[in-house]
């Protein structure tokens, strides 16, 4: 893995610099490319899985570079290990910077999970326990990053399965003293404060007022599955394999409502539908959005 | 307050040892959950653990299906998943980069009791793992039709070449290349008419990856050129190799094929 080639360094910007401020965006995904360039308004950004984009050449970078001429593009890791206790890896650091100069990412974002062990990439989010010392080797590993990469990271709230007995600090304790000792926003994945929520018997709404919501520079929304935990109560799992559901946009207009438009995603991995029905989520978002910018500017006026 | 609580819990908690703990259960199901997690109030949570392993096990499943569709085609996707847990177990992945992935599993294939009954299984598999090879390599014009026109016909067996960063040979003593041009088009598989061993060119001119078959000693031909050496020598080798190679003709179709980016002539010649 070592020596992936580098892309050139980028003297000037190559890419216009489009807003993304108070837009909703989806999922890039190679089958909808083609209705995306036919739509006339497809959708205000395009969040990519950097990992997909880290070969040298071929299909995948003629696809961005080609969303990226017209749309802004999110930026969003998922195996950094940021939230692992090992040293972050040196040559993925530097082909996610690559990425970031070559396509000048609106959104640059990481999940506090971790993902390899060793040298084992398990291809999943898994979860830490929230302890004074895991706080310190986080941190360190979100300014590795940042400084590696020349700007600040989003940093994505988890959605878990178990808690570790050995955690002394809350979830949202936890993300306020990482924003706090490295300068980093957070993504919001208002899906995964649900999908916890219901998983540890924790009320949605107080996680989301102890939220330090100002730091938030993006939202993320998806769907998630049921199954039944070791009791038969219900386990909600992360899945990205359907529509949002009713209680996650209640959630979501609860926090747009409270912080005014900020970015927001709607996400879609497996059982990837036709490009119509990712649109339709991507605008119902947009609507809640729109409303609520244009609430605050009468606010506003009136105040 | 919550500052103080921090500072003095960190002088009791080292707490860095739960991925070592975490990890060993999540690809060996007899490895009970770890015991440092629980679900809610303390509540059992193997099930809850198991969420994790399967999360792992089915993504990188997934992930081999994703790269290998064709070796699933022809045996099933039943017994490929069965396979390939397998595999996924003995070998996950050293790398985050999901298309790096899967580098042993023809090998692996090739060891394989239950596949014994297709031999050429394993070839169809390397096959199609440097097909995505191809398909992520790094951009590159190849060389034109007309590339060796300006060379004077007295140095064209001195001329070297430059593989192009796409374009790989793979060998095999089944038709590999017919079974996996079958296997990886939409339609209804045909049928195979041969059973003569088939040796491939893969290359990707430019974003389209094309799987060709190569001529008797065809393949020789061009490992030695890839592997730096001089035309003249790889005529020789790929003679020696098979009496029935033609020089023009795989020289015209490597170039067709983009399997080059460039040539040049030593002892003092010109490009």
């Amino acid at each position: 893995m070592a020596g992936m080639p580098i892309v050139n360094r980028v003297e000037a910007a190559r890419f216009p610099a489009f807003p993304v401020g108070g837009a909703a965006g989806a999922s890039l995904k190679p089958e909808h490319l083609a209705a995306i360039h036919a739509d006339p308004a497809p959708v205000g950004f395009f969040e990519i899985h950097a990992e997909n984009y880290m070969g040298a050449g071929g299909p995948p970078h003629a696809a961005l570079a080609a969303i990226r001429e017209r749309w802004p593009v999110s930026l969003h890791g998922v195996c950094m290990s940021i939230g692992g206790p090992q040293p972050l890896d040196k040559d993925h650091l530097k082909r996610f910077k690559s990425l970031v100069d070559r396509y000048e990412p609106a959104l640059v974002s990481e999940h506090l999970a971790w993902s390899t062990h060793e040298t084992t990439y398990f291809n999943d989010l898994l979860p830490l326990p929230y302890t004074p010392a895991t706080l310190d080797r986080v941190a360190e590993h979100i300014e590795e990053m940042q400084e590696a990469i020349g700007r600040p990271i989003l940093l994505e709230n988890p959605s878990t399965y178990v808690v570790f007995k050995e955690s002394m600090l809350a979830e949202t304790e936890f993300l306020r003293a990482l924003v706090r000792r490295t300068g980093c926003g957070l993504l919001l994945d208002v899906n995964n404060v649900f999908v916890s929520a219901t998983n540890h018997g924790y009320s949605a709404l107080e996680y989301l007022a102890d939220f330090p919501l100002e730091h938030v520079g993006e939202i993320h929304l998806a769907g998630h599955a049921e199954q039944e935990d070791d009791e038969g109560a219900l386990l909600l799992i992360d899945s990205h394999d359907g529509p949002v559901t009713d209680a996650v946009w209640k959630l979501y207009e609860i926090v747009i409502g409270r912080r005014g438009p900020i970015p927001t995603l709607v996400e879609w991995d497996s059982d990837i539908p036709g490009w119509p029905v990712l649109k339709a989520e991507a605008q119902a978002a947009q609507e809640i959005l729109d409303r609520h910018a244009v609430s605050q500017i009468r606010g506003a006026a009136h105040g | 307050m919550a500052e103080l609580v921090v500072s003095m819990a960190k002088r009791r908690l080292g707490g860095l040892a739960y991925a070592a703990a975490f990890t060993p259960p999540l690809l060996d199901p007899e490895v009970e959950e770890p015991g440092l997690i629980a679900g809610p109030n303390g509540k059992a949570a193997k099930k809850r653990y198991n969420v994790y392993r399967n999360n792992v096990t089915v993504s990188l499943i997934n992930a081999l299906a994703d790269t290998f569709p064709a070796t699933q085609r022809i045996v099933g996707e039943e017994f490929f998943r069965a396979m390939a847990r397998i595999h996924v177990r003995q070998s996950p992945p050293a790398s985050p980069l999901l298309f790096e992935y899967g580098r042993g599993f023809a090998d692996f294939i090739e060891g394989f009791e239950h596949a014994r009954a297709l031999p050429y299984l394993a070839d169809v598999a390397r096959m199609e793992r440097v097909w995505l090879d191809a398909y992520h390599a790094a951009d590159a014009a190849p060389l034109k039709p007309d590339a060796l026109a300006s060379i004077p016909p007295e140095r064209l067996g001195q001329a070297t070449f430059a593989a192009h960063p796409a374009a790989r040979v793979v060998r095999s003593r089944f038709p590999a290349v017919t079974i996996f041009a079958l296997n990886r088009q939409d339609g209804p598989v045909g049928r195979l008419e041969t059973a003569e061993p088939e040796d491939g060119l893969v290359t990707r001119p430019q974003l389209e990856v094309f799987v060709r078959r190569l001529p008797p000693g065809g393949a020789v031909f061009l490992e030695s050129l890839m592997a730096g050496k001089p035309l003249g020598k790889a005529v020789a080798v790929a003679l020696e190799d098979d009496e029935r190679f033609d020089p023009a003709a795989n020289i015209a179709g490597m170039l067709e094929a983009g399997a080059f980016t460039a040539v040049a002539v030593s002892e003092g010649g010109r490009r």
